[in-house]
């Protein structure tokens, strides 16, 4: 097959036009990028119409597919964020200090299962999984340990939140209310993006309907009262991860973005007032192009919608903000050395696209959690692109180029066909409802793998370039004793706090939930009576009820 | 009539990544099997009630979130309290190499770590079943 | 393991509540394995005190998340309930994956519940006597309800509900249309139509639209079922109690207007008659040897009408004297044509 690449093109000039698409030139074989879309031998001005102000305008300009801010790298880089947490909070606190040390400029909290999905260390259901794949939360008091000794006033702070994000969110505020920080001067962002959850992440707790309401319950929160937070990241990162194409990351997260600005409208907020909050999450996969043309058609379907749609007259509420991580599930746990040249491409890849945050995978994140030795590699990879290659120094340098541009409105045009679809089907809600969005993405899952299985798509080392006998490399192991310290510390809080408080705070919770009130203030109360993640997601599933998945092949 | 060999894939714990669960189950009803898929999140007792009930030849266990130390000797030891130590036990998943002996002596009988090919997987399934098969 | 245990042993201990010997039984007689036709022969006598519950209706309109709630209601009520869930299998591999367990209560242990994924494994008449039979193995092991689920899309899906005393069809507002699909043979057969998801805009349209559909079905006499509409919110509960009594109340009429023994009568007739045509067929095709071949080619080359060719075999003595032979002799597969 490769060999073909090498033999003479004989055939008559211009041939290639009339070709397959995704053909090339005196070769059988298809050109495909990573998600399949066929790409040509060579991009002409005619496959690239672009009208430079209406399609492109100037960095920090409408439509913003340049960049949002005028002066991007040049007036600051990126904030370099590296997701972290295992163990205790303790442990995880270590962790943190360790990376802003090392020149980390944000930090970014990975939370275990039980706390990603709500429950208490010492739930029989957690057994097993407490610190395991990110850091244990039961309290307050963890989360104080949690950020001891970081001032919460001066760093960025983002959290994978999604089920319970009001809550953490409730802990953060009450621990930065005790180190004395002003909420408005607060900067960070809780994921807080549910839609996907219940089609990718899977870690949604109550149905769609209260879980949305409560997204907008912190969106006029926050406005008021941390003017400065980012309230979502509407992510893409983990609908890629389970195994979606480039063009339903995009159109499945910009669909369930417009689906928060409705929902926004709807409960009466001025669109203007929250939309300048929302910012998004994408995964950085290998197709080096298609990865850049998703970032810019991303930028440029927001705003067009922002302004055209929903009536937004604040650029700042046209302007795409987003966080971008390397793809874990591009990770290799075959010769795992090679991930750090992949993580660097596709790092190169996030920067050319003209992310605001980013994360690099640690390259034996396909065998365990990081070493932290591995973490350092991947957070001086971002260190190496920002200050060594120079691709900092002009904005969207990619631009213009006729493969790029072609890429960008393609990629724009396959998204607006499915936002018809999605509409079709009566929004995102009944998608999810009716398996759409699930068995999509499975089928795509399926192709590549199928692709993969064939040999049509290369992994080196896992179906070309294997090696018989692999070293094995040193990984981090969380112990087993991790949860029994945990569950020690918990029980001991219990039986240090106020009980009535405990239970006056939930039932006060318990009785605004039913009434449809703004649910952050009777949770920041619980949170600072110590009451549990646990009892305060309880309470809530006693009112909102938990939701089931659905799945469809 | 040879009959279909019937696979249980089940997600036991917290862990939320089904991406690989879903594409092997795909795989096997690809290669002519019956899945029976439980969906997330579940415990110990209500997958090997599930195996009893469905009459499966074959368990798969997918997890990614290190919990299979906990989970995986229990969910053995249940199946042999409810008879079913006939059945084919495999695990896939991100399962450090040095756990894996613990796991094939607890009676799982392969594990298969990311970038497993996937009709070596049916293929050692199939095989499995039908050793199984001429013991019983 | 299964060769060492016998029909008589296997249905003894799924009597007793060994779930496994249930699974076992079932699973022989879902392949009509030869022990799976003799346990079939034994339980017979056994069978006729379940009631059998069909739940069909399009994908999204919540069916499994249905079924979980009618087990809670039946579970409180005191009775055994027992679920066969149906799906179809891949056209391409003959495979399936069945997704209905993911809607199981899924940590809730309780003997009083068995749930069974079946799939129909490319066959729709094979499906609706696998299913039939199936039934009649969860009736003999007491369970008291039995619930059929199916994706009401389809002949066979029609096919199985005929096994059920009452019939439920599920809707749910916003799907689109659903209730327009739902025209197609599905109204027919429902004694209970379902607006599930009713806490949703439009529950209410979507009831008023289907009791209209309903007024315009032809009328039985003055006191005939005329199939109510409930409202349900089946992932809180919500009208399932409201169900549950509806379904009682057909069970009643069933029994007051003696339809169940008749339904029973029509079932079992159903049941003879396809189980004749499936021996005798079988039969045929083994007497008439090469002239049932050459009869499918005729039909095949259109020099014959299909009916033509029938009269033709059946008119043959040959045939005829070989069908006597063949038939008294039982058992054996249809031949392929």
């Amino acid at each position: 097959m490769d060999g073909t690449s090498q033999a003479p093109n004989c055939a008559a000039p211009g041939a290639e036009r009339a070709a397959a698409p995704g053909a090339g030139p005196g070769s059988g074989r298809q050109f495909l990028t990573l998600s399949g879309q066929p790409v040509k031998a060579v991009y002409r001005p005619e496959d690239a119409p672009i009208d430079y102000a209406r399609d492109l305008g100037d960095p920090g300009r409408y439509p913003f597919t340049r960049g949002p801010y005028e002066t991007m790298y040049r007036g600051r880089l990126w904030t370099m964020r590296q997701f972290a947490g295992y163990g205790t909070a303790a442990e995880t606190n270590r962790r943190f200090k360790y990376l802003l040390e090392q020149g980390q400029t944000g930090l970014s909290v990975a939370f275990d299962f039980p706390t990603l999905l709500g429950y208490d260390s010492d739930h029989p259901f957690s057994d097993g999984e407490v610190g395991k794949l990110g850091v244990a939360i039961d309290t307050l008091a963890d989360m104080e340990r949690l950020f001891e000794g970081i001032p919460l006033a001066q760093v960025s702070t983002s959290m994978t939140i999604n089920g319970p994000a009001m809550v953490l969110y409730a802990m953060y505020l009450a621990v930065a209310e005790k180190q004395g920080a002003d909420w408005r001067q607060l900067r960070g962002t809780i994921q807080n993006d549910i839609l996907k959850e219940y089609y990718a992440q899977n870690t949604y707790i109550f149905p769609p309907q209260p879980s949305l309401k409560i997204i907008t319950d912190i969106f006029a929160f926050s406005s008021e009262h941390v003017p400065k937070w980012n309230t979502i990241s509407i992510s893409g990162y983990h609908i890629r991860e389970a195994g979606a194409t480039a063009v339903q990351e995009l159109a499945f997260t910009l669909a369930n973005g417009f689906t928060y600005v409705e929902e926004g409208i709807k409960a009466g907020l001025d669109v203007d007032c929250f939309a300048p909050r929302l910012s998004f999450f994408w995964d950085i996969h290998n197709d080096f192009f298609e990865e850049i043309a998703k970032l810019r058609a991303a930028r440029r379907i927001w705003a067009r919608r922002m302004r055209e749609r929903y009536g937004a007259k604040d650029p700042r509420s046209w302007a795409m903000r987003f966080h971008a991580q390397t793809a874990g599930v591009s990770l290799t746990a075959q010769q795992p050395e090679n991930n750090i040249v992949r993580v660097a491409l596709q790092a190169l890849a996030a920067v050319l696209g003209g992310c605001q945050s980013l994360h690099t995978n640690s390259f034996d994140e396909a065998l365990a959690l990081p070493t932290e030795q591995a973490v350092r590699i991947a957070l001086r990879t971002q260190q190496i692109i920002a200050e060594e290659t120079g691709v900092t120094n002009t904005i969207d340098p990619l631009a213009g180029s006729y493969f790029v541009e072609a890429l960008t409105d393609q990629m724009e045009r396959q998204a607006e066909e499915y936002f018809r679809r999605i509409e079709e089907i009566g929004g995102v809600v009944a998608g999810i409802e009716k398996g759409f969005f699930q068995k999509e993405i499975a089928d795509a899952s399926y192709a590549f793998q199928r692709r993969v299985q064939q040999g049509q798509y290369v992994i080196v080392g896992v179906n070309k370039y294997q090696m018989e006998e692999e070293q094995p490399v040193p990984i981090l192991k969380i112990g087993e004793d991790v949860q029994r310290r945990q569950i020690r510390d918990l029980r001991q809080i219990k039986r240090s706090r106020h009980r009535r408080r405990v239970s006056e705070t939930l039932r006060s919770l318990a009785a605004a939930a039913r009434r449809g009130d703004n649910v952050m203030p009777p949770l920041l109360d619980a949170v600072r009576a110590y009451a549990t993640l646990g009892e305060i997601c309880d309470t809530l599933r006693e009112v909102y009820g938990e939701y089931r998945e659905q799945a469809i092949f | 009539m040879d009959r279909p060999i019937r696979v249980l894939v089940a997600k036991p714990g917290m862990d939320a990544h089904d991406r690989g669960a879903k594409v092997i189950a795909r795989a096997f009803r690809d290669a002519g099997m019956e899945v029976i898929y439980t969906g997330l999140r579940q415990t110990p007792q209500a997958i090997v009630d599930a195996a009893v009930d469905e009459d499966v030849d074959v368990v798969g266990l997918s997890i990614l979130s290190g919990a299979h130390n906990t989970l995986v000797p229990r969910i053995m030891d249940l199946l042999r309290q409810a008879g079913l130590d006939d059945v084919v036990v495999v695990v896939g998943g991100i399962i450090p190499d040095d756990d894996i002996p613990a796991l094939k002596a607890a009676g799982v009988a392969e594990v298969f770590g990311p970038g497993s090919d996937l009709d070596r997987i049916v293929e050692f399934v199939r095989q499995a079943v039908r050793e199984r098969q001429r013991i019983g | 393991m299964a060769v060492t245990v016998t029909p008589q042993q296997l249905i003894e201990a799924l009597r007793a509540g060994d779930r496994r010997a249930l699974a076992r039984a079932i699973t022989l007689v879902e392949n009509r394995e030869p022990a799976g036709e003799a346990i079939l022969q034994s339980l017979y006598p056994l069978t006729g005190n379940a009631f059998i519950v069909g739940v069909t209706g399009a994908p999204g309109v919540g069916k499994s998340t249905l079924v979980s709630a009618l087990i809670d209601a039946y579970r409180q009520r005191g009775a055994r309930v027992g679920v066969i869930a149906v799906d179809p299998s891949s056209p391409f591999s003959g495979g399936a994956i069945l997704g209905d367990r993911i809607r199981l209560a899924g940590s809730r242990r309780d003997e009083g519940v068995y749930f069974r994924s079946l799939s129909n494994r490319g066959q729709v008449g094979g499906l609706s006597r696998a299913t039939g039979d199936i039934i009649h193995v969860l009736d003999a092991a007491g369970f008291d309800v039995i619930i059929v689920e199916t994706v009401g899309a389809g002949q066979s899906e029609v096919e199985i509900m005929r096994y059920a005393h009452t019939v439920l069809v599920l809707t749910a507002p916003g799907l689109g249309d659903d209730v327009q699909a739902s025209k197609a043979g599905i109204l027919e057969i429902g004694d209970i139509f379902v607006v599930n998801k009713a806490d949703r805009e439009g529950a209410d349209r979507t009831a008023s639209e289907l009791r209209h559909m309903i007024s315009l079905a032809p009328q039985g006499d003055g006191d005939a079922w005329k199939p109510p509409v409930i409202l349900t919110v089946a992932s809180t509960g919500q009208g399932i109690d409201d169900l549950v009594a509806a379904i009682e109340q057909h069970r009643e009429y069933l029994k007051d207007r003696d339809t169940l023994a008749r339904r029973r009568r029509q079932l079992v007739e159903r049941h003879l008659g396809e189980l004749v045509s499936e021996r005798l067929l079988a039969a045929l095709q083994r007497a008439a040897g090469d002239r049932w071949r050459q009869a499918v080619d005729e039909v095949v080359a259109r020099r014959r009408s299909p009916a033509d060719a029938v009269r033709r075999l059946l008119s043959d003595v040959d045939v005829l004297a070989g069908l006597a032979r063949e038939a008294g002799s039982g058992g054996g597969d249809p031949v392929e044509a």
